[in-house]
């Protein structure tokens, strides 16, 4: 007889993704604790409390509390859906550009460096305009394009003056004329399960800065292309953004731990949250496949 | 019926019969985003303001 699974919810604020992640549940029958962030805390000398749940669920919205959350749960060895080390290379920038370089992975030409003067001589090997970005942070907030060597110092001298300490790791990428859209493609596992295009006719594509979906078909360069920077990542449920490059073809530009698919759901007409929660029972079964 | 009062702008505000504690609603007189605290009775509150490392 199988044994009766118990999973986690970790969030922070109940958005309509948490809400049709619950009702898959709850259509599953599946026994599930719903966890605030704000509310819980761990003791780190303490873990049988976590280790109740055969998996858990991270949907944070701060990056940085379902980071921590993740590496604790998985030092207590609490399975999770995303891992903490995926959180770790999707969550930055850097790091995703870092890992998907090291993979083959086509992706814009990426930059950094640590100190205003580095940051301009790196930008000026680039020729302009490029794209200044937080390696930490999304819904298209704090991106810069920067036209000329003017805007430049002016961008860096703000950014190191006024932002955190994390905004002078200067993230410099080039400029791509998109055709109005980028992909946001859906793999859960092994599987790319819906893409959408992102259209806008402003720069930043993000829906969360008004740029609109429209169903993309899945053709094989996509699934292809998304399953594997979704691998070289460390696999999982992921949104993998893809830009089509005007000479270099689709290329990856980055990769989404936990994904908002508010807008794809109704899109695709594919039961996101359903396939979720299938896979985080598949995860509590059976543990996280090895990438 | 689920009913309070919004805490910036004393609007009546009506929640849909499925919301859920701890989720974001927009108050329709003055827009401001709220977070509903407590179901019975209803109770929300001024959402918190977005930080820097929220997003997907």
């Amino acid at each position: 007889m199988n044994k009766r699974l118990k999973i986690g919810v970790l969030y922070s604020h109940v958005r309509i993704e948490e809400k049709w992640i619950f009702g898959a549940m709850d259509k599953r029958g599946i026994e599930y604790d719903r966890l605030d962030n704000r509310t819980i805390h761990f003791d780190l000398n303490n873990p049988s409390q976590w280790q109740q749940y055969d998996a858990i669920i991270e949907r944070s919205i701060g990056y940085n509390n379902g980071l921590y959350a993740l590496r604790i749960l998985n030092t207590f060895d609490v399975p999770t859906v995303n891992t903490a080390r995926v959180a770790e290379i999707c969550g930055d920038k850097l790091i995703t550009s870092a890992i998907l370089s090291r993979s083959g992975i086509p992706q814009p030409h990426n930059l950094t460096a640590f100190t205003p003067e580095a940051a301009l001589e790196a930008i000026e090997t680039l020729g302009y305009p490029v794209v200044l970005k937080p390696v930490v942070g999304s819904w298209g907030r704090l991106l810069a394009k920067i036209n000329d060597r003017d805007a430049a110092e002016a961008i860096l001298e703000h950014k190191a003056t006024l932002g955190s300490v994390q905004h002078s790791i200067f993230y410099i990428q080039e400029y791509i004329e998109k055709p109005g859209r980028d992909i946001r493609a859906v793999v859960i596992g092994d599987r790319l399960i819906a893409a959408m295009y992102r259209k806008s006719e402003h720069w930043i594509t993000n829906t969360a800065r008004g740029g609109q979906g429209e169903l993309c078909p899945v053709t094989p360069e996509i699934e292809e292309l998304a399953l594997r920077a979704a691998k070289a990542v460390g696999g999982g449920v992921l949104a993998v953004d893809l830009v089509e490059h005007p000479e270099r073809g689709m290329i990856v530009n980055e990769i989404n731990h936990t994904m908002e698919f508010h807008g794809l759901q109704p899109v695709s007409g594919v039961d996101i949250a359903g396939e979720i929660v299938e896979y985080v029972i598949s995860i509590a079964r059976n543990g996280i496949p090895s990438s | 019926m689920l009913t309070t009062i919004c805490p910036e702008c004393a609007a009546e505000i009506t929640l849909e019969e499925q919301t859920e504690i701890s989720e974001i609603i927009v108050c329709s007189d003055c827009g401001v985003d709220l977070e509903v605290t407590s179901l019975d009775p209803v109770t929300v509150q001024l959402a918190p303001m977005e930080q820097e490392d929220w997003g997907e």
